[in-house]
């Protein structure tokens, strides 16, 4: 049963990586605008010609 | 009745009524020359997909005599920007306009407009836009003229408050919380082999499991709960028992026992209950604060007032900054610009509209020599002015120097949470003392154990979730609604009003004057006559008729009288006209509901009427009616023309006070308080500020929430107006819902305290309790708050 030890170890550090990227994603302002990225994937990157009038 | 309805063109660019024709391009139907401009502007740049992704989502461009030549002195460029280094700028504005997704689109495209533009972004919720530009090629006065141009003029003030108040909240409750989530999740795991028991053989991993949960625990004491002690001796300090007492010092018990039991092999500790609490403790906090990016509710007469003003100096004009104004500058003060300082006028024709600052919508002529008040907007020509005061002593901001405004609001209401706390520690803490002496001569550790258990169990963690979470709900309610309210304090605020004290003009009349219908067939000579007449009235009812009937010949008057409350009697080029209600003009009496009629008889023969929709806001019957379980009151800055309109809704002499100044209305409110009266004061305009800041609750009505409205506790959209009675009854609930789930928390704190003062307070049981009670609370809570909304009819 020693090996226990070892994969609480192991699973710790792995929920410590993933704690660890959060606290980046915080710091770095991923999460500051949660709203306009939404918005801004539904329009287009580039404009070839101007799309007939409705 | 003749009914001449052209057919309706629409602005390709803003949406509005095309009234005047002539501004068309490419079979494209424009409402004015601004408009105009900007569809030029944005197809010489191929970026007319502006208009494919929403139906006209510009602004209407009628005004385009903005000046932003201040933005060339140095000393007001260095207050707007960011960031700057020898190559680029970084400057961020609030624009207000923003609110599609067409505005998103071309925003990030300026670029194509401006190479200089290295990068923009939108943040959509907060209405800013984040540019880096070269300042070698394009100074920030041409950046900012480059947005005007194109019909996003950004909104730039004295007092950047918008941009303080998100720079100001960053704090790190996130990372709080995603700590203790991750040590919570931790623990629990490590924790479930001892509570369904381990062999004999396995008594190793217990020993190594306890520490774990101490090192788990650790981070969650001292980098998450760190806070609760902070507040708490804070607090103590103050000589104030507050709710995060009792839960500092359960979170220091919790994490003494769990250090305790391990080390000396006596049990496994609470590390699971520590983190959980504070785990449910922090999400409780995160919820309560709602933030609205886009409101401010902090703001002052700075905000106002335009950041520069021009003052001309040896024949020449240049702009200077408002802090720098001194007495004795000549300013010149154009169309349609507010008048920052007391002055006195020494050039030009003064029409001056107080609007914002007496509530008194018609513009008032001055003559030179004369003093102007700050505040004033000035419409028509050009105006020069000699500064007599600086700004901040005017006799408008003078109004900041109250007390009101210095003092800490110690006026408010304090909190069920606040008044519960003080008693609620003090009894925990007797039981606790009781258990401790009660086994201390038997049996020293049980006592011990006992002790710290009341402690433990009683924390009042549910107590603490349940105002937050109730709180959150109502306020998400309502922000439906259309109703945005600074701080979760605001709710319980409002369920203990009994006084309500309203403004009048913006307030409870709505802004726009295209209410005015008329059922009559004039000539263009009759139209003349009723146009003379009326213009010499100064009835709001006849400035109304001569705005409809627009600008027509003055015919001489020979004969006028101006009944109060009834109409005017004239006779003009010879013609007897009599206007106004039925009973002057046909001497019948009106039976017209909800409008008020303007009749016309010229030389004895009845032409028809006027009529007009209620100028006041919907809802403002439902809002009277709530007398008298409520105390009404209407303080009105300008004269008492619509007294009789009026009078339907309230008593004169009692309710009617008119002609109030700023500080009359500050003072009617502090007297009030003085009965031991709850105030509520519903105002719109900066002549309010002082009554607002001074009541116990004060509402701004603003007919668009992004415009600027005075510092206050709630910001009502006028559209909700007439929800306004249905927020009170709301408030109720949601304070009876706290008292109710308070009741729940007290149950479980019994429950739990059952087992403590015995002294046999498993891990386990708590580890049970807590997560159970807290779950309880946040789902009675917030399922309680909806129902109530249903009921109280709002979505």
């Amino acid at each position: 049963m020693s090996i226990l030890y070892l994969l609480i170890a192991c699973s710790v550090s792995l929920a410590l990586i993933f704690l660890g990227a959060f606290f980046w994603a915080q710091r770095s302002g991923q999460n500051d605008d949660l709203y306009t990225p939404s918005m801004r994937m539904l329009l287009d990157e580039e404009e070839e010609e101007i799309p007939p009038e409705k | 009745m003749a009914n001449t309805f052209l057919e309706k063109t629409i602005c390709y660019h803003c949406g509005d009524d095309v009234i005047s024709g002539g501004y068309v391009i490419d079979d494209k139907q424009f409402c004015c020359n601004g408009c105009k401009s900007v569809f030029q502007i944005l197809s010489e740049n191929k970026l007319c997909s502006y208009y494919n992704y929403n139906q006209h989502p510009g602004a209407t461009r009628t005004r385009t005599d903005k000046r932003f030549d201040y933005l060339s002195e140095p000393s007001i460029v260095s207050e707007l920007i960011d960031y700057t280094d020898e190559q680029i700028t970084i400057v961020t504005f609030y624009i207000p306009h923003i609110h599609c997704s067409s505005c998103l689109w071309l925003l990030e495209q300026l670029n194509k407009i401006n190479p200089a533009v290295h990068y923009c972004r939108v943040d959509f919720l907060k209405k800013q836009l984040n540019i880096r530009f070269d300042h070698h090629k394009m100074s920030l006065q041409q950046l900012v003229e480059l947005l005007d141009d194109i019909g996003y003029e950004p909104l730039i003030s004295l007092q950047d408050i918008i941009k303080k108040q998100n720079s100001g909240t960053r704090d790190n409750l996130v990372l709080k919380i995603a700590v203790a989530g991750f040590c919570f999740g931790n623990v629990m795991l490590l924790s479930f082999p001892e509570y369904f028991g381990l062999s004999v053989y396995e008594q190793s991993f217990k020993h190594f499991f306890g520490w774990l949960n101490i090192l788990f625990a650790l981070p969650v004491v001292f980098f998450s709960g760190r806070g609760y002690f902070i507040s708490a001796w804070q607090n103590l300090r103050k000589k104030v028992l507050s709710i995060d007492f009792p839960l500092a010092l359960g979170i220091a018990v919790l994490f003494g026992r769990t250090v305790l039991d391990v080390l000396t092999h006596t049990g496994a500790g609470f590390g699971d209950t520590l983190c959980g609490l504070v785990f449910f403790l922090l999400l409780g906090k995160f919820v309560q604060k709602k933030t609205y990016h886009h409101i401010s509710f902090e703001r002052d007469y700075r905000s106002f007032f335009p950041v520069a003003v021009h003052i001309i100096e040896d024949t020449t004009e240049r702009p200077v900054p408002l802090s720098q104004l001194k007495t004795g500058h000549r300013i010149i003060i154009r169309n349609n610009e507010i008048i920052p300082a007391d002055a006195i006028l020494l050039k030009g024709d003064a029409l001056i509209d107080f609007s914002f600052v007496t509530g008194e919508s018609i513009p008032v002529g001055k003559t030179l020599g004369e003093i102007i008040y700050a505040g004033g907007r000035q419409t028509g020509e050009a105006i020069e002015m000699e500064v007599i005061k600086p700004v901040s002593q005017s006799y408008l901001t003078q109004l900041w120097n109250n007390e009101a405004f210095t003092r800490k609001q110690d006026n408010r209401i304090q909190t069920f949470n606040e008044k519960v706390s003080k008693y609620f520690t003090i009894v925990l803490l007797t039981i606790a003392f009781a258990a401790l002496i009660f086994w201390l001569p038997s049996d020293a550790k049980r006592g011990f154990a006992a002790f710290t258990a009341v402690l433990i169990v009683a924390c009042p963690c549910a107590l603490a979730l349940s105002t937050p979470f109730t709180m959150s709900a109502a306020l998400s309610i309502f922000d439906r609604n259309r109703f945005y309210l600074k701080n979760t304090r605001v709710v319980e605020q409002m369920a203990e009003i009994n006084t309500i004290v309203m403004d009048k003009t913006g307030t409870i009349t709505t802004g726009d004057n295209d209410s005015v219908k008329i059922a009559a067939v004039l000539t263009e000579a009759q139209k003349a006559l009723v146009y003379s007449a009326c213009v010499n009235s100064m009835h709001p009812l006849s400035r109304m008729i001569c705005q409809y009937l627009g600008n027509t010949d003055k015919l001489p008057i020979s004969e006028y009288m101006e009944v109060a409350g009834k109409g005017i009697i004239a006779t003009v080029n010879g013609h007897k006209l009599r206007l106004g209600s039925g009973k002057l003009a046909l001497n019948v009496a009106d039976d017209a509901v909800n409008m008020t009629r303007v009749h016309m008889v010229i030389d004895n023969k009845y032409l028809g009427f006027f009529a007009f929709a209620h100028r006041y806001r919907d809802g403002l019957k439902g809002i009277t009616a709530l007398s008298p379980a409520y105390e009404l009151f209407l303080l009105s800055g300008d004269q008492d023309h619509e007294k009789v309109e009026l009078s339907g809704f309230f008593t004169d002499g009692q309710q009617m006070y008119f002609n109030q100044s700023p500080q009359d209305k500050l003072d009617f409110i502090q007297t009030l308080q003085q009965m031991s009266r709850k105030v509520m004061m519903i105002g719109d305009g900066l002549n309010d500020s002082g009554a607002l800041k001074q009541s116990n609750l004060g509402i701004a009505v603003t007919d668009n929430v992004n415009n600027f409205s005075p510092g206050s506790d709630a910001i009502l959209d006028g559209k909700s107006f007439s929800k306004l009675p249905s927020f009170l009854r709301f408030s109720k609930d949601t304070v009876n819902i706290i008292h109710f789930s308070f009741l729940i928390s007290l149950t479980y704190n019994l429950i739990g305290l059952s087992y403590a003062i015995t002294g046999k307070l498993s891990p386990l049981t708590a580890a049970i309790l807590m997560p159970l009670s807290t779950v309880t609370i946040i789902s009675f809570t917030s399922l309680a708050t909806h129902f109530a909304a249903k009921r109280r009819k709002l979505t």
